[in-house]
């Protein structure tokens, strides 16, 4: 692919970098709004315990968080090497493992924006479509999903963002290999490293910079028509 | 038959309430703000689960503790008006009327949709978003969301309490027509008298989570211990007249009571309908004889049952017309007449406010 101001580099980081964010935030929404609905919905012993769990990479350094993932998704890893070994799915080193270090560091932001939707539903409107016969699934679908849509919206967003920038988890756990797991954040940290890279490092701030201001005002405009829609 | 039996503990309160009643017209669960209603209605309704208990519904049972039968709220098959509406707000008002309509089979549905735009005439709003609607539209579209679900049964817990008075005077004969035109037992949870009066047929007296009455309207609301319902304001007799004759020249209507005549300003509706009329005991006045040269038309004969005191300067007397009728005047007045139980007078009665239009045939029977 060949990008008009780009050099082959710059388009192959940025590429990467847009794929891995986005399968991050499409393959986590699902559980994430699962999650979510779970945190604000149900009362279980050990709430607490799961809601600091699913919090932990938000405080954690991103490093220990990419380790942690290393142990446990590497291909020696416990449950990496079950992965590689029976079902032949392997993390390690590729734009894949990438996705996953940006998907579990921007799950916390993910599932903080839903849940605080979720929250927010009216539940006797819930309870009203109990009384017209929709069953409990049916009223998630048709009632609860349409109403938290502007807060799944901004929590894919925020997800999004962080995994855009996403640095320390994905150079712990796949390193830093050009074309498979060097995002943008990682190319320029590369030449930031080289002697005389600075003016290609600059360029690559650059595109970071054009590529968040364009997420940020797309998510706004965005948001604006779903918020319209909602109010009528 | 409506028959609910639940007891339920939440917190400090209990709610400990059976009752049964006819499957037709309005039942009306009356009582002060706290008495349990809304907690009663929640339970028929499966929103919430009774302690123990039993509802059954026309031999349909949807609760039996003992028999561990609990039915959840979507396969009751109850519709229920909210006070506060529950539009869904992110659906049009069409969406929001045939939301439980197309759950519900082809061939179960009794209630058809024209029918009901016509009914709560809301035929214009179809189109519209619900955010532009005012709260006694919304009120309109979600008793026709919850008819359009062809209900064995339709709560309704306040559903006039948010409204203005200009929207209740919207509200109200939509409601009263949906009782009179279609065979849906109704369940009315209210603490207007007002609404009470125009809308129900049976009423159920709540208070403390229990229940302290039931029966039909007349016969409760002229039980004594209902006037502590009202707070003591607008304590009176409710009864059931049939349009006599209209005199048009003079602007009045002649209602039979009991083979006497009661005078009341033209009120629209044919000679034989019967009436409901309350007669607040503040516009009943009591003489001994035979007064003249009054303003009041409506003159009495009537027999002195007892007379109730109250606090402060006010006494209420209750007197046998045939019918019952209680009269508030002061402890002075009830002095210088002497009053005792037996006497003959004459109540004078100021004003008859008619509360009920046409009451439907099917509820003659038990009236009478």
């Amino acid at each position: 692919m060949n990008l008009p101001f780009l050099t082959p580099l710059e388009t192959e980081a940025l590429v990467l970098s847009l794929r891995v964010s986005i399968w991050a935030v499409l393959a986590s929404l699902p559980l994430g709004v699962g999650v979510a609905w779970v945190l604000a919905r149900l009362r279980f012993p050990g709430k607490l315990f799961v809601d600091g769990l699913i919090h932990l990479p938000l405080v954690l350094p991103p490093v220990v968080t990419g380790y942690l993932l290393l142990v446990a998704l590497g291909r020696r890893g416990v449950i990496g090497g079950w992965l590689h070994d029976v079902l032949g799915v392997s993390f390690a080193f590729d734009w894949k493992g990438a996705a996953v270090a940006a998907a579990v560091v921007s799950f916390p932001l993910m599932v903080r924006a839903v849940r605080l939707s979720i929250e927010g539903v009216d539940r006797g409107l819930e309870a009203a479509a109990r009384t017209l016969g929709a069953g409990p699934f049916r009223v998630f679908f048709t009632v609860t999903l349409p109403l938290i849509l502007p807060g799944i919206f901004t929590g894919a967003i925020l997800a999004f963002a962080r995994s855009l920038g996403e640095f320390g988890a994905t150079i712990t756990f796949v390193s830093n290999i050009p074309g498979q797991t060097q995002t943008l954040p990682l190319a320029l940290y590369n030449l930031t490293q080289v002697p005389g890279g600075e003016a290609a490092a600059f360029r690559l701030c650059v595109v970071s910079v054009v590529v968040a201001m364009a997420a940020l005002i797309a998510s706004d405009v965005v948001a604006k028509r779903v918020e319209r829609r909602m109010r009528g | 038959m409506i028959e609910i039996d639940v007891k339920k503990q939440q917190g400090d309160f209990t709610v400990d309430a059976a009752f049964s009643t006819e499957a037709t017209g309005v039942t009306a669960l009356f009582g002060i703000s706290g008495a349990g209603k809304t907690s009663v209605i929640n339970m028929v309704a499966g929103l919430s689960r009774p302690d123990s208990g039993r509802i059954t519904i026309k031999g349909r049972t949807v609760f039996d503790s003992k028999k561990g039968i609990d039915l959840p709220p979507e396969k009751r098959g109850f519709g229920y008006v909210f006070q506060d509406g529950r539009i869904f707000p992110h659906r049009s008002v069409r969406s929001n009327l045939t939301y439980g309509m197309e759950l519900v089979p082809k061939h179960r549905r009794s209630v058809g949709f024209e029918e009901v735009i016509e009914l709560l005439g809301i035929g214009d709003l179809l189109s519209r978003r619900v955010t532009n609607l005012s709260a006694g539209e919304k009120q309109r579209v979600a008793i026709g969301r919850a008819l359009l679900t062809s209900p064995s049964l339709l709560l309704m817990d306040e559903p006039l309490a948010s409204l203005d008075a200009a929207r209740k005077a919207e509200v109200l004969p939509f409601i009263q027509r949906l009782s009179h035109k279609l065979s849906i037992p109704i369940l009315y949870v209210s603490h207007s008298l007002d609404e009470v009066l125009n809308l129900a047929r049976t009423l159920v007296l709540l208070d403390s989570g229990r229940v302290v009455s039931a029966g039909p309207v007349e016969e409760i609301a002229n039980q004594p211990r209902f006037a502590d319902f009202k707070n003591g304001h607008e304590s009176g007799a409710v009864l059931v007249t049939v349009v006599d004759h209209h005199d048009a020249d003079e602007g009045l209507t002649y209602l039979r009571l009991d083979g006497k005549r009661l005078k009341v300003p033209l009120y629209d509706a044919a000679p034989g309908t019967r009436l409901r009329v309350h007669i607040n005991s503040r516009d009943v006045a009591l003489a001994l004889h035979a007064p003249t040269g009054t303003s009041v038309q409506n003159i009495l004969p009537a027999v002195v049952e007892r007379i109730l005191e109250h606090e402060g300067a006010m006494v209420d007397v209750r007197l046998d017309m045939g019918t019952p009728i209680t009269a508030r005047i002061t402890r002075k007045a009830r002095r210088d007449l002497a009053l005792f139980p037996g006497q003959q007078v004459l109540v004078m009665i100021k004003s008859v406010a008619v509360s009920r239009g046409a009451i439907p045939k099917s509820e003659l029977a038990a009236d009478s």
